[in-house]
This record gives C-alpha cells, structure tokens and sequence, in this order.
C-alpha cells in the first residue's frame, strides 16, 4: 500500500495479503473472482488519478503475518551483515560483466 | 491480530532490511506529483483488456545471457503452466505461490468476460520485471510493455505486481 501510494498510480485495488498473492489467496476461485471483478469495475468506475480502494478481504491464517515480513532478529544480525557482503560482491561481478562488450 | 490493523508499513520494513544487510544509503522509490489518468473509451463490457505480471516464465527466457530481464508475453491460451517468482521478494514465510490464479488470474478474467463484464482478454499477457533501477523501468522496460499492448489494441490493463 505505502510504495504504490508513494508512487502514483491511476488506480490501486489494495489486497491486504502477504505479498505474493495480489489476486486472491491460493485455492480460493470465490475471492480471485471477486477481486478481479472489483478491480475490472475501477477501469470503469474511478474519476481520476490515485484512485484507491481496499479489497474486503482479510488474510486467512492467524499468525501475525505483518511481524514476520522482513523482520530482523537481533541475533541474526552478523549473519545479515555477511549475506549483504556477498550480496554485494555478486553485484558487483554481475555489474563487471554487462559492462564487459558482448563476445 | 491478523487481517487487522494498519497495512504494513513496506518502505520502513525495507529500509530497516537493508540497513541490517550493511546497504548505504537508502533506497529512494519513484515518487511522481503528476500522475497520468485516462477513462475507458468505451464501456467495460466493450473493452478488451491486458493482464501485466512481474513473475517470470518456467523457463526463465525472459533474461538474456547476462541475467538482464526484458519485457515478455505469453499466450492466455492456453495460460502458462510454469512460472519462476523465487527471485521476487514475496512473503515466503506467509504463503506460496503455487496456484496462479492466485497472482496471474488468467482464467478467472475469461470466466468474467465470458459473463460479460468485458470483452475479452488480448491473446497475450505480458511480463515486466521489477527493477532497482527507475530508469531500466521508465526508458526501456514501460515503453516496450506500452508498444506491445498497443499492438494487441489493450483498452485497459490490470496490472498484478507481485
């Protein structure tokens, strides 16, 4: 929600699921259909940019889904430090050879 | 509490992330003051309409050598039966995304449309990869998306980021 919002869009139908299921969640055909139905009606039905509607949809497990996302155990920090570290260094060998002219 | 409460705050949770992960500075996100805006030409049950991913074939074709992603297409029908979203940053400890309807609802625009709520799919979908970079995006990757749509006489798109 925040990111789209921050950039701009025509319009935004806002599905308040862990990212990766904008449509709906898995094996439930009832709500991607009605979803895709509410975001096809704001083609027809929004009057101007930043359009934005909520999906009246709730997650469907009961853990506490938001917390987990992204979170950042203290005692993983070291080991986030070195993942960023090698990250880095693939990038940077990822950059080196598009930079390189095609053989 | 779950499926209550605020939207997660995803630009803080992301900045806090790379932090963690010794990044510097912080990412910076497009940001646009003028946002472009257009009406249907037409009435929905009248328009033709383009479903856009940012999910990747099963085949990963849409990278070249180098591992630079491009624009892409597949056929809605029949609708893909393979896809590659592991390189995207999905919850992956909350769900999966093994049913396609689910972040690709191919099947479930025809259903709509074949009920009459718009004309029809165009015979493609499309593929944009997301990028770090605004200007891959805005200079090469959203003109191609907008020449292939045009090609395929899109009235409308929906858009399914993942």
């Amino acid at each position: 929600m925040d990111i789209v919002t921050y950039a701009g869009v025509p319009r935004f139908l806002f599905t308040d699921f862990p990212l990766g299921n904008p449509a709906g969640h898995p094996g439930r055909p009832d709500m991607q259909r009605a979803i895709v139905a509410q975001a096809l009606r704001m083609l027809e039905t929004a009057t101007g940019p930043r359009t934005v509607e909520t999906a009246p949809f709730v997650w469907h497990d009961t853990g506490d889904w938001r917390a987990r996302y992204g979170h950042i155990d203290p005692v993983k920090i070291a080991r986030l430090k070195a993942a960023g570290e090698e990250r880095r260094r693939r990038q940077a060998a990822a950059k080196a050879l598009r930079a390189a002219p095609p053989e | 509490m779950t499926g209550t409460g605020e939207p997660t705050g995803y630009m803080e949770r992301t900045r806090l992330y790379y932090r963690a992960l010794g990044y510097s500075p912080d990412y910076v996100w497009a940001h646009f003051d003028d946002v472009p805006f257009a009406r249907l030409a037409q009435p929905l049950a009248q328009s033709r309409i383009a479903i856009v991913t940012t999910s990747s074939p099963g085949d990963r074709s849409n990278a070249d050598a180098r591992g630079v992603r491009r624009v892409w297409s597949g056929a809605v029908s029949p609708p893909p039966q393979s896809w590659v979203t592991d390189d995207l940053a999905w919850d992956k400890d909350s769900t999966h995304m093994r049913d396609r309807e689910s972040f690709l609802p191919i099947e479930t625009a025809q259903g709509l449309a074949a009920e009459g709520m718009f004309a029809g799919l165009t015979p493609h979908f499309h593929g944009i990869p997301t990028e770090y970079s605004h200007r891959k995006t805005t200079k090469e990757d959203a003109p191609a998306l907008l020449s292939l749509l045009r090609d395929e006489r899109a009235d409308g798109v929906l858009l399914f980021p993942i």
